[in-house]
C-alpha cells in the first residue's frame, strides 16, 4: 500500500471517530436529560457500575491471566469501609471511598503474597476461598452489623454526603465517572511497559520470568489496581442502595457476576468488559422486571441464561463477544 | 466423651466428602481439568434421589443405582458436548466451560424447583443409634458405608481391570498411552462418567438426611476442592485421606470454636495446604 492510499483512508478514519467519540460523549452527558424516569437511569447505573467492576477485573483476569473468583472481597472492603465510617465516626463516604482503597491495597499485600504462588486452577480455587473466608468473618461481626447487615444513616442530599434522594442523575454522572476512569485507566495501561508484562505473564508466566520480568511483583501491582478499582465501586454501591450486608456486597456470585460480564464481552481486551456489561445487563434488569411480572421473580432466569451463554462462548469462541464481532467484520469484508 | 463424639462424626463426613472429592480427583488426574460444576452435579443427584420419592415413592437407597448410572451418563455426554472441545483451549476457556454449566445448573433448578428447602419424606434409614454410649444417626452411617463401599469398588476398578489400568496410563502419560492403543478420547469420556457417578452416589445417600435446595451442592464443592488439594490433585488415595481430614477439621473445629467457623478452618487449611505444599499429601502435581 502506497503512502498516497493509505494517508487520506486514515484522515477520513479518524475524523470518523472523533464524530463517534463526539455522539457518544453527547448521548452519555444528555442521558438523564432525555430518560428522566427512575428505571432507564438506574439501568445506566448499573451498566456503568458493572462495566467499571469488570474493567478492573480484567486488568487481573484478562491482561494479567490470573482468574480471580473472589473480587467481590475488594467489593466489601469499598463498601463497608466507608459505610462504618460513616455511622461510628461520621466521616464522609469520600473520605470513606478512600479509606477503602487503602484497605484493599493493604488486603492485595496480604492475599496475593501466598496466593501468587499458584497458577492456573488453585488459584482460582484460592480466591473462592478468600473470598468465602472473608463472607464468613463479617457475617459473624457484630461490629459490622453481622449477618443483618448496615444502614447508611439518611442524611440532607448533596455532593458533600454522597447521597441523593429526589434523583438518581448525581449518582449516574459519578458511576459514569467511575466507569470513564477505569476504563482509560486501562486505556493506558494496554500500550504501558506494565501492561505489555502482564500480557507476557499471562501468554507464559515461565518466559516472562526468564526474560527478567519480576512477575511476582507485577501480579501485584496487577491485582492492586484491580481492587483499587472494585473498592471504590463497593463504596459507590453502599451509597446508592443505602443497605449492605454479606448476602449482597461479599457472595460469590458477585464475584462470579463480576467475571462473567468480562468473560462474555471479551478478556484482555479493552471494550470487551463494556460489551458485556451493555448486553448482560439490561438482560438481567429485563428478565427480572418481566419475570416479577410472571410471579416468578427471584427465579435466577438471568443466570440461566448468564450460565448457558458462557458454556457456549468458552466452547465456540473464548475469545468473547469481542472476538464474535471480530469475526462477523471479518466475514462481512 | 464429647470430643469422641465429635471424632466419630468427622470420621463419617469425612468419609461423604472424600468420594464426592473422588470424582473430582479423577477428572483432575486424567486431563488437568476442575470440573467446577462438581456441586451441581451432585445437587442434580440429590433433587432426583428426592423426586423419585417423592412421586414414585422410591426410597434413595433403592433408586441409588439408577442414579449414579445417569450421572455416569450425564458425564459421558458432558465430555462430549463439553470438555472434549475446549481441551486445547486456554485455560480461562476451560475453567468458564465447567463453570458457565455450574451456573447454569444451579439456577435452572431454582427456576424450575423454586428455591424451597426441601427433605425426603420418611426415608427407609432414619433415626439414631447408640454404639458404646456414642450416637449416631443412621443416615449418616448409612451414607458413610455406603461411601467406603463406592470407594472400594473404585478403587478396585482402577486398580485391578483392565479398563481402569488404561485409565491409570492415560492419566500417566497420554500419549504413550495412545502410542499402546488406548484411545484417549474414550478414557476421558470414562474418566468423566466414573467421576459424576461418584458424586450421584454420594448425592443419594446425603440426600436421606440432608435439606436439599438449588445451592446445596456448592459449599460440598468448595469443600471437594479442599479435599483435592490436601490429597494431591489425581490421586484417589490421596482423596480418601484427606476427606477424613477435612471431616474432622471441620467438626472438631465447629465443636471446639463455634459451629459458624468450621468452614473457615477448612478454607484456611486450603490455604495453608497449597501455599505450604502444593502437590497435596499424594499428589503427582
Amino acid at each position: 500500500m502506497g503512502e498516497g492510499v493509505s494517508r487520506p483512508v486514515a484522515r477520513a478514519r479518524i475524523r470518523w471517530m472523533g464524530l463517534l467519540v463526539f455522539a457518544a460523549a453527547v448521548f452519555l452527558l444528555g442521558y438523564p436529560y432525555v430518560f428522566t424516569a427512575p428505571f432507564p437511569q438506574h439501568l445506566m447505573i448499573r451498566i456503568f457500575l458493572f462495566a467499571a467492576l469488570a474493567q478492573a477485573w480484567n486488568i487481573l483476569g484478562g491482561y494479567c491471566g490470573q482468574i480471580s473468583l473472589g473480587h467481590a472481597v475488594f467489593f466489601g472492603i469499598g463498601a463497608y469501609t466507608s459505610t462504618i465510617l460513616l455511622i461510628r465516626w461520621h466521616i464522609s463516604p469520600w473520605v470513606g471511598m478512600l479509606a477503602g482503597v487503602l484497605l484493599s491495597l493493604a488486603v492485595t499485600l496480604v492475599v496475593g503474597y501466598p496466593t501468587f504462588r499458584l497458577s492456573g486452577h488453585y488459584f482460582a480455587i484460592a480466591t473462592i476461598a478468600v473470598g468465602e473466608i472473608a463472607r464468613f468473618l463479617v457475617a459473624n461481626w457484630p461490629f459490622a452489623g453481622g449477618a443483618v447487615g448496615l444502614y447508611v444513616p439518611l442524611l440532607r442530599e448533596g455532593l458533600r454526603t454522597f447521597e441523593f434522594h429526589t434523583t438518581k442523575a448525581p449518582y449516574y454522572y459519578i458511576s459514569l465517572l467511575l466507569f470513564m476512569a477505569v476504563t482509560v485507566a486501562t486505556a493506558f495501561l494496554e500500550h504501558s511497559r506494565a501492561g505489555y508484562y502482564f500480557r507476557a505473564i499471562r501468554a507464559d508466566p515461565d518466559a516472562a520470568r526468564s526474560l527478567g520480568i519480576p512477575i511476582h511483583r507485577y501480579k501485584l501491582l496487577a491485582l492492586a489496581l484491580s481492587a483499587v478499582f472494585t473498592a471504590m465501586g463497593g463504596t459507590f454501591y453502599a451509597q446508592y442502595v443505602l443497605y449492605i450486608d454479606p448476602e449482597s456486597v461479599l457472595p460469590l456470585m458477585l464475584s462470579v457476576i463480576i467475571c462473567l460480564v468480562a468473560v462474555l464481552g471479551g478478556v484482555g481486551t479493552l471494550w470487551g468488559p463494556v460489551l458485556g456489561a451493555v448486553v448482560l445487563i439490561p438482560l438481567s434488569e429485563g428478565t427480572r422486571v418481566y419475570l416479577a411480572g410472571m410471579g416468578g421473580a427471584g427465579r435466577a432466569f438471568d443466570l440461566i441464561v448468564y450460565g448457558a451463554m458462557i458454556v457456549l462462548m468458552s466452547v465456540f469462541e473464548p475469545t468473547g463477544l469481542v472476538g464474535l464481532w471480530r469475526r462477523v467484520r471479518r466475514a462481512w469484508r | 466423651m464429647i470430643l469422641l463424639q465429635g471424632v466419630v462424626n468427622g470420621v463419617l463426613l469425612g468419609l461423604v466428602y472424600a468420594l464426592i472429592a473422588a470424582g473430582l480427583s479423577l477428572i483432575f488426574g486424567l486431563m488437568e481439568i476442575v470440573n467446577f460444576a462438581h456441586g451441581q452435579h451432585l445437587m442434580l443427584a440429590m433433587y432426583g434421589a428426592y423426586w423419585l420419592a417423592v412421586l414414585y415413592g422410591v426410597d434413595p437407597l433403592l433408586s441409588l443405582p439408577l442414579w449414579a448410572f445417569a450421572l455416569f451418563l450425564l458425564g459421558v455426554a458432558t465430555y462430549w458436548l463439553v470438555i472434549a472441545r475446549v481441551l486445547r483451549a486456554p485455560m480461562l476457556a476451560q475453567i468458564f466451560s465447567t463453570f458457565g454449566l455450574g451456573v447454569f445448573l444451579q439456577s435452572l433448578a431454582q427456576f424450575v424447583w423454586s428455591p424451597d428447602f426441601r427433605l425426603v419424606p420418611s426415608p427407609l434409614v432414619k433415626g439414631r443409634v447408640e454404639i458404646f454410649g456414642l450416637f449416631v444417626g443412621v443416615p449418616e452411617l448409612v451414607a458413610s458405608i455406603g461411601a467406603v463401599a463406592a470407594f472400594a469398588v473404585l478403587y478396585l476398578f482402577v486398580m485391578r481391570t483392565e479398563s481402569g489400568r488404561a485409565l491409570q496410563a492415560t492419566s500417566e502419560d497420554r500419549e504413550a498411552a495412545a502410542l499402546v492403543g488406548i484411545n484417549s478420547h474414550r478414557m476421558f469420556a470414562l474418566g468423566w462418567g466414573i467421576g459424576l457417578a461418584c458424586v450421584g452416589v454420594a448425592g443419594v445417600l446425603l440426600s436421606n438426611f440432608y435439606y436439599i435446595f438449588p445451592e446445596v451442592g456448592f459449599p460440598f464443592a468448595l469443600i471437594a476442592y479442599v479435599t483435592v488439594a490436601l490429597g494431591g490433585f489425581g490421586s484417589i488415595p490421596g482423596a480418601f485421606i484427606a476427606g477424613i481430614l477435612i471431616g474432622l477439621t471441620e467438626v472438631l473445629s465447629g465443636l471446639l470454636i463455634g459451629p459458624a467457623y468450621k468452614y473457615l478452618f477448612v478454607f484456611l487449611v486450603y490455604l495453608v495446604v497449597v501455599v505450604a505444599r502444593p502437590r497435596g499429601l499424594f499428589g503427582r502435581y
